[in-house]
């Protein structure tokens, strides 16, 4: 039977299949799907882990214990998970380990563009990039076979197009594979440096081995045409290629890293003209001109942003005016300007009543990844940093340890609940340690919103959506040894203001927890609001709030009733009472 | 590739372009043809521009429809409509849903709404269609169906009979809601005409 199934969807598949009985991650665009649907087997334990180094400490655990293990994670996931990947690639595994790491070229919801096929190579582990559904299936079965018969852990690299595509998919029975047998052995699994030096031999003669493995895979193979052009290529590329230079010969990757020399030099001898096609980094290009090759790489594709089909076609034909590629259209010219429409915070989201009024006291804002990054557009404008996972209150620490506490009185960390578990914990731990005055603010809005409401420690289920015990922030933030704690409703504009006043003043560590719903979990739906014309004076101050319902008309404003959620914010900045519940007795 | 149909669905996120999306896939894969869908939703939930991109034929091998290829555009929101169409084939067709919602920039007064957006779109494309999307989910009882009612409107453009449309609304749509989204399939299917 054939399914209509994303990348995602089918790497579950292909672990369901695979026999695996423990899948981890940390949700993030665009791995997040891999887990929920890994979730909804049985046969295997799915869990979200507080981060993707702990995601990966648990899948290591499991398959050193004898089970297959998935791990899954965007690609910033990997940078987190890297202190205990490179060391996995020496101890190596027993039950099969895939690591999965989904790319974002195009960084459609990402904040850096990094190409993890480098990672695969540092860690010296084989790199395996599917192009479709049906291969990020088969391949993730691949994978944890290659991954016993080697002893090593495999990433699985996908990108946003692999990932988030929809295509058919042939589906098969699970193989039970049980447990491997324990056995306890410290040279392998107890990495003090006498054992690791050895490991480290092993690593090399394995990647000998997998070299070998690379040049007779399926994996990797050509599809003779018209010799005039190769095309050396992998991942959802090599579909555009496909589609769009339909004459030319391809060497098709599946396996990225070890790379095939023999088979690539071979290819490489058959055809006049040599091309490699990859989206990001010159990965593969770099060896092939190391072994001494001409060939057309970055000096015709782009290093930057996701590589489409019609610009494969452009440059190409720029290039090499014979080369024939499918006709393609051309592109409008045409003479008008679209207005940008960047995403914005829901309406009756709860972060907007904060950054409101973080906007309106014009303090620093270290910020953190999130929804609630949004807060950085206009008209809230309300965050100076963003960095990384969990990089805010650190930052907020460095701030003030380099401008002096003063500047501590006007600068706040802000971080989701989320967020705040997966790695804010530790570097609250060092502003109580370190005597920094800093003042965090926890979004809690009991969720992890961003990536499509996953839940976390602080939610009380877990992703198989069992009740668990819920992590209580304000406990955890005394535990570390902050004193002053304070929970706040961040619509409770009034209150708001006046604790977050209390707590820049205050020359000590100050947590507050804004505690709020979001507005696409709180099912409790409210009337929604409307402007009643006489009353509204166009002062617009309810368009400092950014409500994707409220807009300009004239000179006064009116409300989208249908988008509307009643949360009433508007009505609390309204100086002149002009908002008015509809159906209710104002009208 | 010739043989290959390419529809994007465009509109605001939020909208219901992905449930449409997923109905139209289902139809495809319904009659045996191969189909690739490709989205791409963006950081938030809500607001943002969204997109979908839906291509079958006899074999698809790219997920994504190169720029002035698509053939024909389905878009829930006017200004969407005009984004996306530089991806309409010169001798495409594109539904649009007559529907005006602000981006933040132009709520803020950064930007500004073209008010001529339509006018736009009918001088560089023959084949505009406008359906007012809201009012005709409101007739069929619940103003949130605006999606089926588009995607009603878009099978009439297709060469897939009404019955498929019909089996994989029933497949995906909550039983609850689905009355309403039978009603609204009609509406959109009744409302072709050029």
């Amino acid at each position: 039977m054939k399914k209509l199934l994303t990348g995602n969807e089918a790497i579950a598949r292909g672990a369901w299949e695979a026999g695996v009985v423990v899948c981890t991650a940390y949700p993030g665009t665009p791995s997040t799907e891999i887990t929920e649907n890994a979730a909804k087997y049985d046969e295997m334990y799915a869990e979200w882990s507080p981060n993707e180094k702990v995601a990966l400490e648990v899948g290591l655990g499991a398959a050193i214990a004898g089970g297959r293990a998935l791990v899954s994670m965007k690609h910033v996931g990997v940078n987190v998970a890297a202190d205990p990947l490179f060391t996995l690639s020496y101890t190596g595994v027993n039950g099969g380990l895939v690591l999965v790491s989904a790319d974002d070229p195009g960084m459609h919801s990402s904040q850096n563009e990094q190409d993890n096929r480098h990672f695969g190579r540092a860690a010296k582990i084989p790199v395996l990039e599917p192009a479709n559904s049906q291969e990020a299936k088969d391949f993730t079965k691949l994978a944890f076979d290659i991954s016993e018969m080697f002893d090593t852990p495999v990433m699985l690299r996908t990108t946003t197009r692999v990932a988030h595509s929809q295509s058919l998919v042939e589906l098969a029975d699970r193989e039970e594979k049980g447990i491997k047998e324990y056995q306890k052995n410290p040279s392998k699994y107890v990495m003090i440096p006498a054992n690791a030096r050895h490991r480290h031999v092993v690593v090399e003669d394995r990647l000998i081995k997998l070299k070998n493995y690379a040049e007779s895979t399926d994996l990797n193979r050509v599809e003779w045409n018209d010799t005039k052009i190769g095309v050396i290529t992998s991942g959802v590329t090599y579909q555009y290629v496909k589609e769009i230079l339909p004459e030319v010969s391809i060497l098709k990757l599946g396996m990225t890293f070890p790379l095939p020399q023999k088979m690539i030099m071979d290819f490489a001898d058959k055809v006049d003209q040599l091309y490699i096609v990859e989206e990001l980094e010159p990965f593969i290009e770099e060896y092939v001109r190391s072994w001494g090759l001409d060939v057309h790489g970055k000096d015709t594709f782009p290093l930057i942003g996701e590589l489409l089909p019609e610009t494969i076609a452009a440059k190409m034909v720029q290039t090499l005016g014979d080369c024939s590629p499918r006709e393609t259209a051309e592109p409008d010219q045409l003479q008008y300007e679209v207005p940008p429409r960047p995403p914005v915070l829901c309406p009756g989201c709860p972060h907007r009543g904060l950054f409101y009024v973080l906007n309106k006291l014009k303090v620093t804002v270290a910020g953190d990844i999130g929804c609630y990054t949004l807060g950085c557009l206009a008209p809230l404008k309300a965050i100076d940093t963003t960095i990384c996972m969990g990089a805010s209150i650190g930052t907020a620490i460095g701030m003030e340890k380099a401008r002096g506490k003063d500047f501590a009185r006007s600068l706040v960390a802000v971080i989701g609940d989320s967020t705040f578990i997966h790695s804010g914990i530790t570097a609250l731990v060092d502003v109580v340690y370190n005597k920094a005055t800093t003042t965090t603010i926890i979004l809690d809005n009991r969720i992890t919103a961003m990536t499509g409401h996953q839940h976390n420690p602080t939610t009380g289920f877990t992703v198989k959506g069992e009740p668990t015990k819920e992590i209580d922030l304000v406990l955890l933030a005394k535990a570390v040894g902050v004193e002053r704690v304070r929970v706040v409703d961040p619509f409770e504009l009034e209150g708001l203001e006046k604790i977050v006043g209390e707590e820049l003043a205050a020359e000590e560590p100050s947590v507050i927890i804004t505690q709020r719903n979001c507005a696409l979990i709180d099912k409790s739906r409210n009337n929604p609001y409307s402007v009643s014309p006489g009353a509204c004076t166009g002062c617009l101050r309810c368009l400092k709030l950014g409500c994707p319902c409220i807009a300009k008309e004239g000179k006064k404003v009116r409300i989208n009733l249908a988008q509307c959620v009643g949360c009433g914010l508007c009505a609390t900045v309204c100086p002149s009472e002009a908002m008015r519940k509809e159906g209710s007795a104002n009208d | 590739m010739t043989d290959i149909t390419n529809i994007l669905i465009v509109g605001v996120g939020g909208q219901g372009t992905i449930l449409a999306s997923r109905v139209l896939a289902g139809a495809v894969q319904m009659t045996g043809q191969d189909v690739k869908v490709s989205e791409i939703h963006g950081m938030a939930q809500r607001g943002g521009s969204v997109v979908t991109q839906v291509r079958y034929g006899k074999e698809v091998a790219s997920p994504i429809i190169p720029e002035g290829e698509a053939d024909i555009i389905l878009a829930f929101e006017k200004l969407e409509a005009l984004r996306w169409l530089p991806y309409l084939k010169k001798d495409g067709s594109i539904l649009i849903n007559d529907q005006r919602i602000d981006p933040m920039p132009v709520v803020v007064g950064a930007a500004q709404y073209p008010s001529d957006v339509l006018d736009i779109i009918k001088k560089e494309r023959k084949e505009v269609f406008i359906i007012n999307g809201l009012e005709k989910a409101v007739e069929a009882g619940n103003a949130k169906a605006v999606n089926v009612v588009l995607l009603g409107l878009l099978a009439r453009c297709l060469k897939i009979d009404k019955q498929t449309w019909l089996d994989v609304i029933r497949e995906t749509v909550p039983s609850k809601l689905l009355e309403v989204n039978l009603k609204a399939f009609e509406e959109g299917w009744n409302s072709f005409d050029r």
